[in-house]
């Protein structure tokens, strides 16, 4: 893997509701520059909407969020988003394009590069993930696993400096979750910095540098791997890792 | 005997309908084209305007193309036009310097097109899964950017066969521009139909006219079935006899 431009995120006491119910309660996360911090939680303890707080898809009530250790709120969002890339659970890959023009896109209309220029990067970007030969195919003739490695080649196009990856796996059959994971865990390698939600402990285990445990809107308890999956502190650590392990 | 000579005599007299077919066809068939294709184009661009205003963030917008859309839905088609094309013939006589009924026609019959394709256009671009609009945001899109590139495509080509369906029964409704009194060259092709029977007292031009809406409106039926197959399947996909043996890159094991 290519060396990364990663960035330095943290999160600030972020606060978001929808309407009487407090989604995220003053959550705390960084992230430095070049590693990969999972997050791992119950369903519903706001997982997820953390990720689209931190890359203003949703904006927080409260709270900061700084790129490099400066406050990115004041900034365009749609500027802030082109500098962290962003992975689904449901890949939405764009299903009218072919897999190089999902790539292409936003290197053509917001890099602003020639229609070549886009299309050998995005071919770049496919080979790195394996999957230059599917190039001119539509997302549907692909398999779960090759939509999401072509999304990652997506958000990796812009050269992003930190990747969000929302329960990437979730969606996938478990023969294909390993070829994913393997990608991300090769990213990670690479020194990206990596924001991972995921259901996927061994990987949170293994690959990431520190694990923030969620539940109800607060972390509840975060720290390197070791100490999360040997020696959780809290009853609700506890009981959360004896219901996935 | 009589009567089916009769009914044949009033239905398929070919000798009137061969007087009347270079008329249909020279002077009928492009002002009837004219007339549907202008406003199945201006038809499309304001139902799509409609369309975003619709599912906009912002109520007033929301509200202008509610009750527009109510207004030019819920009106009969003759009546619009026939509002639309006296009520304002002095304005568009100082206009355009004619008394060419054309203009206000199309203007009439995009007003109603409208209403219809904007709910078309709206139901389309709704049914996009929101994934598609969160995904070109999180790629740093504009809202604007990410609806004209990714969500709005999308839309439109689900209700493609829809969208024939309104052009079709534009083209039927075009006919009623003959309210308007339209000179000798202006007519449609129901209007020559309509006058040839009138003169001659036989049906079979009308018939004729009606063939030839047929022969219009047929083939787009047909075509709304071609494309709603070809969205549901998907178009076939040229296989590279090498695919299977390409080069497998890092982290393909899927």
């Amino acid at each position: 893997m290519t060396e990364f431009a990663s960035g330095t995120l943290t999160g600030k006491n972020l606060h978001l509701s929808f309407g009487h119910n407090h989604v995220l309660r003053g959550i705390d996360l960084h992230v430095e520059k070049g590693t990969t911090a999972s997050v791992i939680g119950p369903s519903g303890s706001g997982k997820s909407t953390l990720l689209r707080v931190m890359n203003r898809l949703i904006e927080p009530d409260q709270g900061d969020i700084l790129l490099d250790g400066r406050s990115v709120l004041k900034d365009n969002p749609d500027e802030l988003r082109q500098r962290i890339g962003m992975v689904f659970q449901q890949f939405n890959l764009f299903p009218h394009k072919t897999v190089v023009d999902n790539v292409s896109l936003a290197l053509r209309k917001l890099r602003k590069l020639s229609k070549e220029q886009a299309r050998s990067e995005a071919l770049e970007q496919l080979d790195l993930v394996g999957l230059k030969h599917k190039a001119d195919s539509r997302p549907a003739n692909l398999s779960g696993g090759q939509q999401q490695r072509v999304a990652i080649a997506r958000a990796l196009a812009m050269k992003p400096e930190v990747m969000f990856f929302d329960e990437a796996t979730s969606a996938l059959d478990p023969e294909l979750v390993k070829g994913v994971l393997a990608l991300m865990a090769d990213l990670a390698k690479g020194g990206m910095t990596m924001v991972v939600v995921t259901h996927e402990m061994g990987f949170s285990r293994n690959v990431s540098d520190t694990v923030t445990f969620m539940d109800a809107g607060v972390v509840v308890e975060s720290g390197p791997p070791e100490q999360i999956f040997t020696s959780p502190r809290t009853d609700r650590l506890k009981g959360f890792l004896s219901d996935v392990l | 005997m009589d009567l089916l000579d009769q009914l044949a005599d009033t239905f398929f007299n070919w000798e009137e309908m061969a007087k009347v077919i270079p008329a249909l066809l020279m002077v009928g068939l492009p002002n009837t084209l004219i007339l549907a294709v202008a406003s199945g184009i201006f038809g499309s661009l304001l139902g799509l305007a409609l369309a975003m205003m619709g599912i906009s963030r912002n109520a007033g917008a929301r509200w202008v193309a509610r009750i527009y859309t109510d207004i030019f839905r819920g009106l009969p088609a003759i009546l619009v036009i026939l509002v639309i094309g006296i009520g304002l013939s002095p304005i568009a006589r100082e206009i355009t310097g004619s008394r060419n009924p054309y203009p206000l026609g199309i203007l009439a019959l995009t007003l109603i097109a409208a209403a219809y394709i904007g709910e078309i256009f709206r139901s389309g671009i709704q049914s996009v899964e929101k994934g598609q609009l969160e995904a070109s945001r999180a790629l740093g899109f504009s809202y604007g950017s990410s609806m004209r590139l990714v969500v709005v495509p999308q839309g439109i080509r689900r209700v493609l066969p829809a969208l024939v369906n309104q052009f079709i029964s534009l083209l039927k409704d075009s006919s009623l521009v003959f309210m308007l009194g339209l000179a000798a060259s202006d007519r449609e092709i129901f209007r020559i139909g309509n006058d040839a029977m009138a003169n001659t007292g036989n049906l079979s031009p009308l018939v004729a006219a009606g063939v030839l809406y047929l022969i219009l409106t047929v083939p787009l039926t047909h075509f709304v079935n071609f494309i709603d197959n070809r969205l549901r399947t998907g178009k076939p996909e040229k296989k590279e006899p090498d695919e299977l043996a390409a080069p497998i890159g890092k982290g393909a094991q899927a």
